[in-house]
């Protein structure tokens, strides 16, 4: 069954064609680039590439597969609203995927080649994405799960909830943005939401063929808006 | 005639999540949801509110739209959709969704101008538009006249706000008077009770000296002081607001000037067509005297009903379908929304 998975809840923005089989998860097609800045310019084109690459036309897709986040809004919209009309026109369910447990999933469970867990407590690890405003979005995770719940904070704070919660690593480019205040060994790799753990974390909705889900993003923070205060006269 | 272009148009530039369908000039559906309600309380449009609602309507109004019609996206020819100006959060919904569609159904899209998308609108109600023509296009972020001698490739600004849109100062004086957001139907209801020479507001750059150089520019930031100072005075007074002939006297100031010089551009060029367009054009008062200052010279004046002046998505529709019939080429996957497009360009 092929499936496309989308994410932009970080700088990369990630296209993939992945296969999912009875009991494994193969891409066969991804794109990524790093651009904060241009998610909705260059996520259709890398649709439209990895779809060309894996050879396989809209209509063959069984589902769509969206990182959910948490990420600053602008961006992450972008790949909700995709893979959400997407899934309109083509008629197949989408599923969301928190895009921090794809990480974390791809830093504790060997996933990745550079994520070596050696047992429970060692293997826990801070992942950490860039949150703007001097804040990072974070949770711990060990053996492929969470172990905190996704939470926006200023890394300070999340140093210190990483200690409490016995994390011996972090990964993610929030992590290493705010490595020297963080004081854990920053691993390079996973940085940015992967693809085949994106895949990974929903194939067994995939294989049932779950119902579709609403793709609600991450937000984890109010919108800025403040009712406005008395007007000023125009008279001294 | 089952051979005009079927377009589907998406616009999503402030509040409104806008889904609308046409078949050449002919309105098929017009599918909206509005997220003003969440406003209302801010006095204004929150851009990450607008931008959150738009992204839960999306797919509703789509299906909407597509119900409305009795068609199915696989029937479309083109997508268009709104790329600018506008909120940047909120533009890039509909840009990414558009090209979502497109992708997925295997369509052109063509990402066009929201501004001349209120012009265009107008061939849904009164068939092609004549060339040339003049607009005059008065929403809550622009007030502009503009020369359209071929509205598929670009439109040439005459004059425009130096300071507030008319909208924004319906929008503002109606906060003066305690009537809701947005301004502009309270205003319009009230003053049908009030007299519009109960008080004399300025009139902003009609003076000869102002005419020199802003003969086709507007401004509406004195009249709101004005408005406000006189408010301001009978508060302090004591004395009791009369909101129905501050209201008539305010929308006649308004509308006196918009007619006064979109009249005086049609001359200065030649042109026998006026077409009005954006949310301001819903006002009873601008069109009925627009109607009566153009008679007197000949000049046809062209406004679409209320319900397709403000924003929605058979705007967008009605633009694509002409960009569709003119043989312009449709745009790239990588469009980018773009907050501040020039009017000079209709799409990209
Ligand atoms: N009957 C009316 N009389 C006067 N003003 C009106 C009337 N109806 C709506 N408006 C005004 O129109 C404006 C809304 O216009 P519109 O829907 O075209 O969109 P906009 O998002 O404000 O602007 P733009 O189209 O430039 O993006 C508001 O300022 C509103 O007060």
């Amino acid at each position: 069954m092929l499936v496309l998975v989308v994410d932009s809840s970080t700088p990369a923005v990630t296209a993939a064609v992945a296969e999912v089989t009875a009991d494994a998860v193969a891409l066969r097609a991804e794109r990524r680039s790093v651009d904060a800045r241009a998610h909705g310019e260059l996520l259709a084109p890398a649709v439209r590439e990895v779809l060309a690459e894996a050879g396989a036309g809209p209509g063959e897709l069984t589902a769509i597969v969206a990182g959910l986040g948490p990420g600053p809004f602008t961006g992450l919209r972008v790949g909700l609203v995709t893979a959400a009309s997407m899934g309109q026109v083509l008629g197949v369910p989408t599923y969301g995927v928190c895009s921090l447990d794809a990480l974390g999933l791809a830093a504790t469970r060997g996933l990745d080649a550079s994520a070596a867990p050696d047992g429970e407590a060692a293997g826990r690890v801070l992942v950490a994405t860039d949150a703007r405003r001097r804040e990072i979005y974070w949770g711990v995770y060990a053996a492929g799960r969470r172990v905190t719940e996704p939470a926006v904070d200023a890394p300070a704070a999340v140093a210190a909830r990483a200690a409490e919660f016995a994390a011996g690593a972090a990964v993610g480019e929030g992590a290493q943005r705010y490595a020297d205040v963080l004081a854990l060994p920053v691993r390079p790799e996973p940085c940015f939401p992967p693809a085949d753990a994106l895949a990974a974390l929903a194939a067994d909705r995939v294989r049932a063929g779950a119902p579709s889900e609403p793709l609600t993003p991450l937000y984890l923070r109010r919108p800025d808006a403040v009712a406005p205060t008395a007007r000023k006269p125009v008279l001294p | 005639m089952t051979d005009e272009p079927l377009v589907l148009g998406i616009e999503t530039s402030c509040d409104e999540t806008g889904i609308g369908i046409v078949r050449g000039h002919t309105l098929l559906a017009d599918a909206i949801a509005s997220s003003v309600d969440e406003h209302a309380r801010f006095g204004g449009v929150v851009p990450e509110v607008a931008s959150r609602a738009h992204l839960e309507a999306i797919v509703p109004t789509m299906q909407r739209a597509l119900d409305d019609a009795g068609v199915s996206l696989a029937d479309i020819d083109a997508i268009a959709v709104t790329a600018g100006p506008g909120l940047a959060g909120a533009l890039l919904v509909g840009v990414a969704a558009a090209k979502g569609y497109a992708l997925a159904a295997e369509k052109p899209i063509y990402g066009v101008n929201h501004l001349a998308a209120h012009v265009a609108v107008d061939t849904l109600e009164h068939g092609a538009l004549p060339e040339p023509a003049i607009a005059l296009l008065v929403s809550g972020g622009h007030s502009s006249l503009l020369l359209v001698d071929d509205l598929a490739h670009g439109v040439t600004p005459l004059g425009a706000t130096i300071d507030d849109a008319a909208g924004e100062a319906f929008d503002k004086v109606a906060r003066l008077l305690g009537l809701p957001f947005p301004g502009g139907p309270p205003i319009d209801r009230a003053a049908r009770e009030g007299d519009p020479e109960a008080i004399a507001f300025p009139r902003g750059l009609t003076a000869p000296k102002d005419l020199a150089a802003h003969r086709f520019d507007f401004s509406f930031s004195g009249l709101k002081t004005a408005v406000a100072r006189w408010v301001e005075a009978r508060q302090r007074a004591g004395e009791a607001l009369p909101v129905a002939d501050v209201a008539a006297s305010f929308q006649e100031a308004v509308c006196d000037v918009l007619t006064a010089k979109a009249i005086d551009a049609c001359r200065a060029q030649g042109i026998g067509t006026l077409v009005i367009g954006g949310g301001v054009a819903a006002n009873s008062r601008l069109r009925a005297l627009a109607e009566q200052r153009a008679e007197k010279y000949g000049i046809q004046v062209r406004v679409p009903r209320p319900k397709l002046c403000t924003d929605n998505g058979a705007m967008v529709a009605a633009l694509g379908s002409h960009l569709v019939a003119a043989g312009v080429a449709p745009s790239r996957l990588d469009l980018p929304a773009d907050s501040a497009m020039p009017l000079t360009i209709v799409s990209v």
